[in-house]
């Protein structure tokens, strides 16, 4: 049941993202930008733990758990270090996910090439 | 006038040529592919938490990211990953994965410009905007909650 509410909730996001294509022809980094700081406004004003705990990974997986992990981090950071936690807490809480991306993306450019063309 | 004729000419050939994206084959394939994904990441962190059960909540889910983003880099690298995101459009561009792809698929594409101003410089452009915003908006939202803190 819990994995049905994941499926549904992650599909109709990601569908959210396809409407938005169809409908503006808006480019795949606007999508992005723009789901990003959705998670961050749902971050900042407490909606999203609520809907987390129900919906799980189909919210964290969408690019919109990222934004939201950047504000939760920063906002936890605000807790334990005062202003300079808002400099330092976006990142930390994002940092496995941004440097495994990069450095993943590093490593397989380094082994493969351009399969197209 | 006669360059009108040739401008709507050249437009129709334009319209004919982009390729048609069906809406609701579309809308219906980014539907269940982006689910599935967000299933993935569910089952992988669940069982993260069967096997290890005494490792916490956060670290599972930093494992789980970290996974899906690597499945997504590799399955980009092989070529696989671009299949997909032609098949179901927004399904495979809103997860995490979509953001793993849209970095090692220029830093692959730009390769032969070099591995500084081809690859380091290529694989941010889109990742750099979604990065930029994402750390401006929370450090904004950070400030706004230490403000209304303090009072």
């Amino acid at each position: 049941m819990e994995y049905l509410w994941v499926f549904l909730i992650g599909g109709a996001i990601c569908m959210l993202g396809q409407i938005l294509i169809i409908t503006t022809k808006i480019t795949s980094a606007r999508i992005l930008v723009l789901f990003v700081l959705i998670g961050v406004i749902l971050q900042a004003f407490n909606i999203f733990d609520p809907i987390s705990q129900f919906a799980q990974a189909g919210i964290n997986v969408p690019i919109v758990g990222f934004g939201a992990s950047l504000a939760k981090g920063a906002m936890s950071g605000v807790e334990s270090r005062g202003l300079l936690g808002t400099l330092t807490g976006g990142l930390e809480a994002t940092s496995a996910g941004i440097a495994a991306a990069v450095g993943f993306a590093f490593l397989f450019s380094l082994i493969f090439s351009s399969k197209t063309k | 006038m006669k360059n009108e004729k040739l401008n709507q000419a050249y437009k129709a050939y334009v319209e004919a040529r982009i390729p048609k994206t069906k809406p609701w084959p579309s809308l219906f394939n980014s539907f269940w592919v982006g689910g599935l994904i967000c299933l993935l990441g569910q089952g992988i962190n669940d069982l993260l938490l069967y096997v290890f059960p005494n490792m916490s909540q956060q670290s599972a889910w930093a494992w789980t990211l970290v996974a899906l983003i690597f499945l997504a880099s590799f399955l980009t690298a092989i070529g696989v990953y671009d299949k997909i995101g032609k098949f179901a459009g927004g399904g495979s561009i809103v997860p995490i994965t979509g953001f793993s792809n849209s970095i090692t698929s220029p830093a692959i594409e730009y390769k032969h410009e070099g591995i500084i101003y081809g690859t380091c410089v290529k694989m941010f452009t889109i990742a750099g905007p979604v990065i930029v915003t994402g750390i401006v908006s929370s450090v904004f939202v950070g400030i706004i909650y230490y403000i209304v803190g303090l009072i």
